[in-house]
């Protein structure tokens, strides 16, 4: 079954007048890793955000479980942002320097639900252990963590909500190497016991390969191929896989 | 903590106290009359001489300095929430909202806000509330444009976006995540803006139509000052020495703090 149906997406930035998105289809079953590859700039971002509907888009349908989201009224949106969420990129601009963590995931509570100041508290910390953080951070400032701690903290806002499928832009790419590894470990982890939907990005096709059941290769805004991800590295079809597979090579080598 | 923090932050805190405790400072009712000391000079009876209803004068100023900061500070409060409110709306909506909002700055900018202040004034009578909402009206502009500023550069980071993909609304998006991170630069307006509604109100006064008599202020102790200006000297000396050092101690507390924040 078919969680989320992405049909011919474009956007155009008004500055630049290219499609930084043009005419990109996906469809992602429950429970699927799908992984979207490409180099920097190519618009994988674009189409993260315009799922979520953060930015607009001048054409094209997000469908999530069969409703359109991009031609949704503004209220009813918000009560199915609960069931899509993002993990961002870079940990130090995705939380409010101003905010505590524990009022970061707070926050996520008094928005959606209408708890006890006492239940909110259990559950930000419920919420705090489930990515290895433990009551201690629920007083402390983003910047006074390290990038890793940070990340824990993102990838904690995005499952308070208790959502089925999130969004992983590039969620390990501005990580230390050592730090990486327990990331996406964390995330595969989250995967299996929450029985969770990523759509995961990154311009790393070694990444992708050890996580994804499905990828697809983007360059200047469209797909270029689209394969199951063994297929991908065992027999690339298109000259531009090729290559990034050459860069992801050389550099485990 | 620099020199400029340090020196401004003193004077601040000393006319703060000084308008705080007026009634335990002051050695005499500022609105007592006593004809046989008319205009008498500084001496140990009265500190700052008396005036020419043989009124206190540092009683007198003591009182206005309450008056002064009184009316400094509300006006600039007001003028920073509209300004935080209608910067904040404009840059975070942008299009046709911030177009007319913006454009609205531009024609209130047109206005030489002295002489706006004095044409409102002459329509509506000069009491205190009315000048403290006057001066806010009309010194708005400068703050609505710098939160506009760092608001449009703050909506494009990525914890708002978070926001917005937790469910937040605009409100608590505006309210709780724009607007305290970009109220430093606000704050050295704000500060620096103590200082100028100040002055508009001494000028305001100066020319009568400001704090009206009996109620001391600096500028209408000044004002009445101008006409013993050649046999007492006192009556202009002080009040203008007050509003100047308060002016500089707002001015440099502002300074001081741009120069800080823009530091770090």
């Amino acid at each position: 079954m078919e969680l989320l149906k992405v049909k011919n997406l474009k956007k155009i930035f008004p500055k630049h007048k290219v499609a930084a998105v043009d005419g990109v289809d996906i469809s992602i079953s429950k429970g699927e890793i799908y992984g979207l590859v490409g180099e920097s700039g190519c618009g994988k971002s674009t189409i993260a955000r315009a799922i979520l509907r953060l930015i607009e888009v001048q054409e094209g349908s997000v469908l999530y479980k069969e409703q359109d989201l991009l031609k949704m009224p503004y209220r009813k949106m918000r009560a199915f942002r609960k069931s899509l969420q993002m993990i961002f990129q870079d940990p130090h601009t995705s939380l409010d320097p101003r905010v505590k963590i524990g009022e970061i995931i707070e926050e996520v509570f008094i928005i959606h639900d209408n708890l006890s100041q006492q239940e909110r508290r259990n559950k930000t910390l419920e919420t705090l252990e489930m990515v290895g953080l433990g009551e201690a951070y629920l007083g402390r400032l983003p910047s006074e963590l390290s990038g890793g701690e940070r990340q824990r903290v993102g990838i904690a806002r995005a499952l308070a909500t208790d959502p089925e499928f999130i969004i992983c832009d590039e969620p390990v790419s501005s990580l230390d190497i050592s730090v990486q590894a327990q990331i996406l470990n964390l995330l595969m982890d989250l995967q299996k016991r929450k029985n969770l939907t990523y759509l995961f990005i990154s311009h790393d096709l070694g990444v992708v390969g050890s996580i994804c059941d499905r990828v697809s290769v983007m360059r200047k805004g469209r797909f270029v191929e689209t394969a199951p991800c063994e297929e991908i590295f065992a027999s690339p079809k298109h000259e531009y896989t090729k290559t990034l597979l050459n860069a992801s090579r050389l550099h485990f080598r | 903590m620099n020199k400029l923090i340090l020196s401004g932050a003193a004077i601040v805190i000393f006319f703060a106290i000084v308008a705080l405790f007026a009634p335990l400072l002051s050695p005499y009712d500022p609105g007592e009359i006593d004809i046989e000391n008319i205009l008498t000079g500084p001496s140990p009876e009265h500190l700052l001489g008396t005036d020419s209803l043989g009124r206190d004068l540092f009683s007198r100023m003591v009182y206005g300095t309450r008056i002064s900061l009184l009316v400094g500070l509300i006006a600039v409060g007001i003028s920073a929430l509209i300004g935080v409110i209608l910067g904040s709306l404009a840059g975070y909506y942008g299009r046709w909202v911030d177009t007319l909002i913006m454009r609205f700055v531009d024609v209130m900018l047109c206005f030489p806000a002295f002489f706006l202040i004095l044409a409102v004034i002459a329509l509506l009578e000069p009491s205190i509330i009315n000048i403290m909402i006057i001066i806010g009206v009309t010194s708005w502009m400068g703050v609505a444009r710098l939160i506009r500023a760092e608001i449009l550069s703050l909506k494009e980071r990525d914890f708002i976006y978070a926001e917005k993909a937790i469910g937040a609304s605009d409100l608590r998006i505006i309210s709780r995540h724009l607007i305290p991170n970009a109220m430093g630069p606000v704050l050295v307006s704000v500060t620096l803006g103590v200082a100028a509604a100040i002055l508009v109100e001494s000028s305001l006064s100066f020319l009568g139509i400001g704090v009206q008599p009996p109620t001391p202020s600096w500028g209408n102790i000044l004002s009445e000052g101008k006409s013993v200006m050649g046999a007492a000297w006192w009556m202009l000396f002080f009040p203008g020495l007050a509003i100047f050092i308060t002016v500089l101690g707002y001015n440099l507390l502002g300074e001081g703090i741009r120069e800080n924040i823009l530091k770090t």
